[in-house]
């Protein structure tokens, strides 16, 4: 047996795992869904398809997806690319809380940010209050609060590419009489074009798909593809429409996945890297300080601002001040809205979390394992791919495929308790992967082949060598894929039973009813969500490994 | 019995050979260097012998046993890397413990052995520095102590100076082989530099294109180098073509004399520098313009002289630096019989 096969059947030996988690509860469900919508009475349903895809709102529902996605992520990138330059190449005081901060909105679930945003840009928000002005069901609120979430990708993604760079291949450009603009953009940017392209595409899968935020802030006249799948199902049970759209979001995002990867693999080149730190340097003219200060401020509006409004509304209502919305929380026993004390949604909401991160961990740890091996060529690229699908398809459809997939045996998960982290895990391993595998990719083959010729069997080749230096980017694996299932929304809202609603799913009932008492309270459960993704991830930060990370 | 034979040895990368059935045998205390230019297959060899590297076709044996179904780390072999590929998540001494780790050694024996052969290489108190603190002839040492502390039967060594600059290196191999000689330990080394493979073996293998070009004592090669390209690659560059009888050879520099004992025919002709002698312009046949003049130093006080004959190729030549005319100057040149070698065509 050559030594290439080999590779390849370890490699599939270590994803038997990952891709039988994917096939059941992955692909079946998505499958079942879309037969169920295509295929009714024994026949194909394609004419009601095509008559989907000739709807004029439905080509506006696209159009819409499509270009507040690509004014998302182009927006995001121009604010973004400044703000990872001051965060990872200018050193000043409170750096490293900064970088924390920023962190915070990306981990926070998208109800929230619909809501912080609600808060802001809403009637009787703040931008109401001093200006007159309501922004909610536009375009505008959607594109700000989008953001507002991915800003992190981009500073995350490209500082940390940006942070190892040798400066003295731009410093070279210029000795050679390049000015400064143009050396950043000739020498720079090519060099930092991998982690742009692929902060980019994160970006664009997230805001391509993005269903909490637009949901709370469209309006009845803006949806995104996700928005309308769960219209259509939930709503008005048109499930054939639903598959097709369904399969619409999946095509735009195979082709985005594979534009990617073809893009990326032709630029890869050898880049001059220093070591983490090496490239910093306090801001030296006046220039670059009012540059620093421009982006700090920045930041702080961006960031500090919507989340203020958030705990702000959490406890003031048209009386005054109070703690009344907080106390409703842990008061009194079931309602109407939610049918169990509120606080419960609280609990519910870490067991599902901790439980879907460890799924996510394992089947996502294994996959990392995996791909890592050198020489796996095009099995390797394909299970790559195959992983990334999760964040790129419908939630919604996931959920949902989930309640008609899984109810006979030998998986009748119905009734289960495991329903919900198992669907949160599904969205947690696409983070653990891209979190791993940088740093696993990283380690060297020598220190494993040095580790084998000194005695060590294979396995302990792993635990020796491997596992020290990827001990700290599974923490941080740990900590995205609890945020990321602690805010899921789009497939949960499906799954979880009415009497145990999770944070998300509460804050969207609450919001849902009118009156003061319902809003307040969800605000208030908001902050405590925010409060507990924003904690679990600066505990995280303290960890965070010195190689890359992707994320 | 040998400790280490490679038995018609084969690597293909694709449809190039790295490795083009090489044959050779190590016996035990022996200190072998492989030397050759990079790409020529001495680390794809290295590596096929820790096993590494599967071989396309052929065998290694280890004290007479077959190798091909033993994995690398029950092979009882040590590789030195080149780019030392310290465990950067453990501290000098938890590097040099791995192997004894590995192989069950307890605790207190453990640690006896790396304050012992941290001694060895000279670094005795730096047990608990953390790998990034160390300079690179500190790795170095690191890394040879830390594939010395399991007692493997033979060592390996994959360019083990290359990254060191040259004072260091000299003193540092002279250490090696005095290492090595007190404590018996076989090596392999591989290396591209000749005053590194001569300096340390007891035995050079030239390798090029994957093969073997020539075996044998440093004396040896640098008297009888076996072809044009172990001539050239020990930087011989009087070469020219060359019809022997008789004791002398008709070459474009005009009648050299040859070994008495060689055969009529046709040959390619080295001479060595040191060879070619200046004499008093009348005495000799060939006149030659002295275009450079390189000091070369050293006890010697050796010049090395680049000369423009005036038939035949550029020569090159060496004298002592007070017997060394100016550039420009003309001189008469002649040669000498036991500085001359005959290679084949």
């Amino acid at each position: 047996m050559t030594r290439r096969r080999t590779t390849v059947l370890t490699v599939l030996a270590l994803a038997a795992l990952p891709l039988l988690f994917l096939a059941v509860f992955f692909a079946y469900p998505v499958v079942r869904i879309v037969l169920l919508g295509l295929h009714q009475d024994g026949a194909w349903q394609w004419h009601a398809a095509w008559s989907t895809l000739a709807d004029p709102g439905v080509r506006h529902v696209l159009w819409f997806t499509t270009w507040q996605a690509l004014a998302s992520t182009g927006l995001t990138l121009a604010v973004g690319l400044p703000g990872a330059y001051v965060l990872s190449r200018l050193r000043f005081p409170g750096r490293s809380l900064v970088r924390a901060l920023v962190t915070v909105p990306f981990v926070l679930p998208t109800v929230v940010v619909g809501t912080a945003f609600l808060a802001l840009l809403g009637s009787g928000g703040l931008l109401d209050d001093w200006f007159g002005v309501t922004l909610d069901s536009t375009p505008a609120a959607i594109v700000i609060a989008h953001v507002f979430f991915n800003y992190a990708v981009v500073v995350r993604t490209v500082g940390g590419l940006w942070s190892r760079l040798d400066p003295r291949q731009e410093e070279a450009a210029m000795v050679l009489g390049a000015s400064r603009w143009r050396a950043w953009r000739t020498v720079t940017l090519p060099a930092l074009a991998p982690a742009v392209a692929a902060a980019a595409l994160m970006v664009f899968l997230f805001t391509f798909t993005s269903f909490g935020t637009v949901q709370i802030l469209g309006g009845p006249r803006y949806a995104t593809l996700e928005v309308e799948i769960y219209r259509q199902t939930a709503d008005l049970l048109d499930l054939p429409a639903a598959a097709v759209l369904t399969l619409l979001q999946f095509a735009v995002v195979l082709v985005v996945l594979l534009v990617h990867g073809t893009a990326v693999r032709r630029r890869t080149s050898a880049l001059g890297m220093v070591a983490a730190g090496q490239a910093e340097r306090p801001p030296r003219s006046t220039g670059e300080r009012l540059f620093l200060a421009g982006n700090l401020l920045f930041m702080a509006v961006l960031v500090v601002v919507p989340l203020a409004m958030l705990v702000l509304d959490s406890v003031r209502s048209s009386r005054g001040w109070t703690l009344a919305f907080f106390r409703a929380l842990f008061a009194g026993g079931g309602d109407s809205t939610l049918f169990v004390p509120p606080w419960q949604a609280i609990t519910n909401s870490l067991r599902f979390a901790v439980l879907a991160t460890v799924v996510a961990l394992v089947v996502g740890g294994l996959a990392s394992v995996a791909l890592a091996r050198r020489g796996t060529g095009r099995v390797g690229r394909g299970l790559d791919l195959l992983l990334m699908l999760p964040l790129g398809t419908s939630a919604v459809t996931v959920g949902f495929g989930f309640l008609i997939s899984l109810d006979r045996p030998p998986l009748d998960l119905r009734s289960s308790f495991w329903l919900v982290p198992l669907a949160q895990a599904l969205v947690g391993i696409p983070f653990v992967v891209r979190t791993m595998l940088p740093v696993l990719r990283a380690v060297s083959d020598r220190l494993r082949e040095a580790a084998a010729v000194l005695g060590a069997s294979p396995w302990r080749v792993w635990r020796e060598v491997d596992l020290p230096m990827v001990r700290r980017a599974v923490l941080v694996a740990a900590g995205f894929a609890f945020a990321v299932s602690l805010g899921e929304f789009g497939a949960t809202v499906f799954l979880a039973r009415p009497d145990q609603p999770t944070l998300p799913v509460a804050i969207a009932r609450f919001l849902g009813r009118a009156g003061e008492i319902n809003t307040g309270q969800a605000m208030a459960m908001s902050v405590i969500l925010m409060a507990v993704s924003a904690a679990s991830m600066l505990t995280l930060e303290r960890l965070r490994p010195r190689e890359p990370g992707e994320i | 019995m040998s400790l280490l034979t490679v038995d018609d040895a084969a690597v293909t990368f694709g449809d190039a050979p790295a490795l083009d059935h090489v044959d050779l045998t190590l016996e035990p205390g022996e200190i072998v260097s492989i030397l050759g230019p990079s790409g020529s297959g001495k680390s794809t060899l290295l590596r096929a012998v820790a096993g590494l590297q599967p071989l396309t076709a052929g065998r290694i044996l280890l004290d007479d046993a077959d190798q091909a179904s033993t994995p690398p780390h029950r092979r009882g072999v040590g590789l030195m890397f080149q780019d030392h590929a310290l465990f950067p998540t453990r501290d000098v001494g938890g590097n040099v413990a791995f192997g004894l780790r590995m192989h069950g050694a307890p605790r207190a024996a453990a640690e006896r052995r790396v304050a012992e052969l941290l001694g060895l290489v000279g670094l005795p108190d730096a047990a608990r520095r953390p790998i990034a603190t160390l300079s690179g002839g500190e790795q170095q040492r690191v890394a040879l102590a830390r594939a010395l502390a399991p007692s493997p039967r033979l060592l390996m060594l994959d360019e083990p100076l290359g990254q060191l600059d040259r004072g260091l290196r000299e003193r540092l191999v002279q250490e090696l082989r005095a290492v090595f000689t007190r404590l018996g330990t076989s090596v392999l080394a591989v290396t591209h530099d000749q005053g590194e493979a001569f300096a340390l073996a007891d035995r050079v293998v030239v390798m090029h294109d994957g093969r073997i070009a020539q075996t044998g004592t440093p004396q040896e090669l640098w008297r009888r180098p076996a072809d044009e390209f172990v001539a050239r690659f020990l930087g011989f560059g009087n070469l020219v073509p060359a019809t022997a009888s008789g004791g002398e050879a008709e070459t474009p520099w005009g009648p050299v004399p040859v070994p008495k004992d060689a055969a009529d025919g046709r040959y390619l002709l080295l001479v060595r520098p040191g060879g070619v002698r200046l004499a008093a312009p009348e005495a000799a046949s060939l006149r030659a313009s002295v275009t450079a003049r390189t000091f070369r130093g050293g006890p010697a006080d050796s010049v090395t002289l680049a000369l423009d004959p005036e038939r035949g190729p550029a020569l090159e030549a060496t004298c002592r630096l007070g017997d060394a005319p100016v550039p420009g100057s003309t001189v008469a040149v002649a040669f000498d019989r036991d500085e001359v070698v005959l290679l084949p065509q």
